[in-house]
């Protein structure tokens, strides 16, 4: 089964605003290409994190607020915070 | 504008934060417990297995209400490699009595049932909101400010339950360092619906009763961590997790994961005509002992996940976030007794903890994590060795005993030389003796 249907699964209440942004783009395209291969477009769950061939791009709406991408990124260069209260994923099974 | 200042304020409603406010509101303090959550649970994962014993501690007749999923009354591991198992259990049919020892869960639906006995305690539960920074008042924490609009709460003390990667541990200045990618593991799951008579069959239990298998070996594709299938009322939870730092390294996607661990030929049959009805993921805080933060401060107590109490080997997270929440509470209480919330005041729940088989298990497999992040390649090598040699024992084909197991301990030794064999037991006995 692919991602995007098992996402698709999901109950999401969005917020308009994106609670992800990346704080440098420069680190994703140079050192982290380099050294690391961009690991948060691989480990991220809900496919959140692509290289679009200048920077990395964030589709928050994905989320599901595992959190992995807070020690993931090996440069602490992407800034995820607490959707707003209310808003986000929410499971019906946990 | 009167302020609104309580006793306790609870952050994140968890088993620890439900186990903290259920305590402290019982004892008549007046207690505020939020959750960013729409309800409780509605941001919560686990595998599900919980454990009776400490639930029953706070609510002893809780099996008569809680929402179990069922029994656990086999307790398999599996050791894989890409086609065979070598399996270990253990199945009982005692009768489990008022407090089952282990039973399935699924979490939106405990964790709301959980919290409300806290409500009917007495507690002041708030969803839907999240605490984005602690107030600090007369150099200690004294409250906490939320996303809502004049949302600032005051109290004597914050129990901070708000689970892995706790942002708030932060700013009380409990955690004063980065948490690196092999102290938390990154774990997916399906929860895979199928009728209750058919788990039943498959899994050779009765109504309500349950089994749990944990995988290791292949199925994680040489990174540290297991896969699981545990048994709920109407459906399996199916899941795999491992170290963020393996993740990392070998770019296999969580997602490829677990459809690997799903068509594994051994798993497949169990699964076979379910339906995915919810794929999660989550966190585990796997550093143990000595990646904890600090555990107090002045007018604060930190719980659960958010100060990484999780005993990975054992599967044990919920327990220990519930007594941790639980003896936090308790020492909130005695404060409260002597109107003293200063650091020195809420220095006895780490006293209280290290008496619990809280910091007992932390500090007994303190040195685990970094084991298990150094040597991923030994949950491939030796899963591969066992199956091996039992498969050949196994094997009848005319070969007498003496010489098949020459032909093992030769295939063993070709694959593992004998002085890391040694070597590998030697370390393997210091992580867990
Ligand atoms: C896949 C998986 C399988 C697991 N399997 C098992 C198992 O079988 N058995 C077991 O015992 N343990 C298991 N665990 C571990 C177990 O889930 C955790 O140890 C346990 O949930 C910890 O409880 P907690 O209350 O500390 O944290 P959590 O359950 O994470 O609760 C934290 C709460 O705080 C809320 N919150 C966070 N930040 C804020 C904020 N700023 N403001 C307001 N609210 C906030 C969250 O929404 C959440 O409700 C598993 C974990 C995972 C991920």
């Amino acid at each position: 089964m692919k991602l995007e249907e098992k996402l698709y699964l999901l109950s999401y209440k969005h917020d308009k605003q994106s609670h992800i942004s990346i704080r440098d783009n420069d680190i994703c395209g140079t050192a982290c290409a380099k050294t690391w291969g961009r690991p948060c477009t691989t480990f991220c769950p809900a496919n959140v994190y692509a290289w679009d061939g200048e920077k990395i791009t964030a589709s928050f709406e994905n989320c599901v607020e595992c959190t992995s991408c807070l020690t993931g990124c090996p440069y602490h260069n992407i800034d995820w915070r607490l959707p707003r209260g209310g808003y986000g994923v929410q499971y019906r099974n946990g | 504008m009167t302020e609104e200042k309580f006793d306790a304020i609870v952050v994140g409603a968890g088993p620890a934060g439900s186990a903290a406010a259920y305590t402290m509101a019982k004892a008549g303090l007046s207690v505020v417990l939020i959750e960013r959550g729409e309800y409780p649970g509605a941001k919560n994962v686990m595998g599900g297995v919980m454990y009776g014993r400490m639930l029953a501690d706070l609510i002893p007749t809780f099996a008569a209400e809680a929402p179990i999923e069922r029994v656990i009354m086999e307790e398999r591991l599996w050791i894989t490699t890409d086609d065979s198992a070598v399996i270990l259990g253990h199945k009982t049919a005692a009768p489990h009595g008022e407090v089952p020892n282990a039973f399935t869960v699924l979490r939106a639906k405990f964790d709301r049932w959980f919290a409300s006995k806290a409500e009917q305690a007495g507690a002041f539960l708030i969803p839907a909101t999240v605490v984005e920074d602690l107030i600090m008042r007369d150099g200690k924490v004294g409250g906490v400010r939320t996303g809502r609009p004049d949302g600032d709460l005051y109290a004597d003390a914050v129990v901070l339950c708000d689970g892995v990667h706790s942002f708030l541990a932060k700013k009380a200045g409990l955690q004063t360092r980065e948490i690196a990618p092999h102290e938390v593991a990154l774990a997916v799951k399906e929860i895979i619906t199928l009728p209750p008579d058919l788990i039943q069959e498959r899994f050779n239990v009765g109504e309500g009763e349950g089994v749990t298998i944990e995988l290791y070996g292949a199925v994680t594709q040489e990174m540290g961590g297991y896969g699981f299938i545990y048994t709920n009322r109407d459906s399996l939870s199916v899941g795999v997790g491992a170290l963020i730092s393996h993740f990392m390294r070998t770019k296999v996607t969580p997602n490829e994961l677990l459809e690997r661990l799903k068509q594994h030929p051994l798993v497949q049959p169990l699964l076979a005509g379910g339906q995915v009805a919810e794929y999660l993921a989550h966190a585990i805080p796997e550093g143990g002992y000595r990646a904890m933060p600090r555990l107090y401060g002045h007018g604060v107590l930190i719980a659960g996940d958010a100060a990484m109490m999780v005993n990975g080997l054992h599967r044990e997270g919920s327990n220990l976030a519930m007594t941790a929440g639980r003896l936090a509470g308790e020492t909130v209480v005695e404060a409260k007794g002597r109107n003293d919330f200063s650091a020195t005041s809420l220095a006895s729940y780490r006293r209280r903890l290290e008496e619990s088989f809280v910091l007992k298990d932390l500090k007994k497999y303190q040195h685990l994590p970094e084991f298990v992040d150094r040597h991923p390649e030994l949950l491939r090598i030796y899963p591969g060795l066992v199956n091996l040699a039992i498969h050949e024992m196994l094997t009848v084909d005319g070969m007498p005993k003496r010489d098949k197991q020459r032909k093992i301990w030769k295939a063993v030794t070709a694959r593992r030389p004998l002085w890391r064999l040694i070597t590998d037991a030697y370390r393997a006995w210091k992580v867990i003796r």
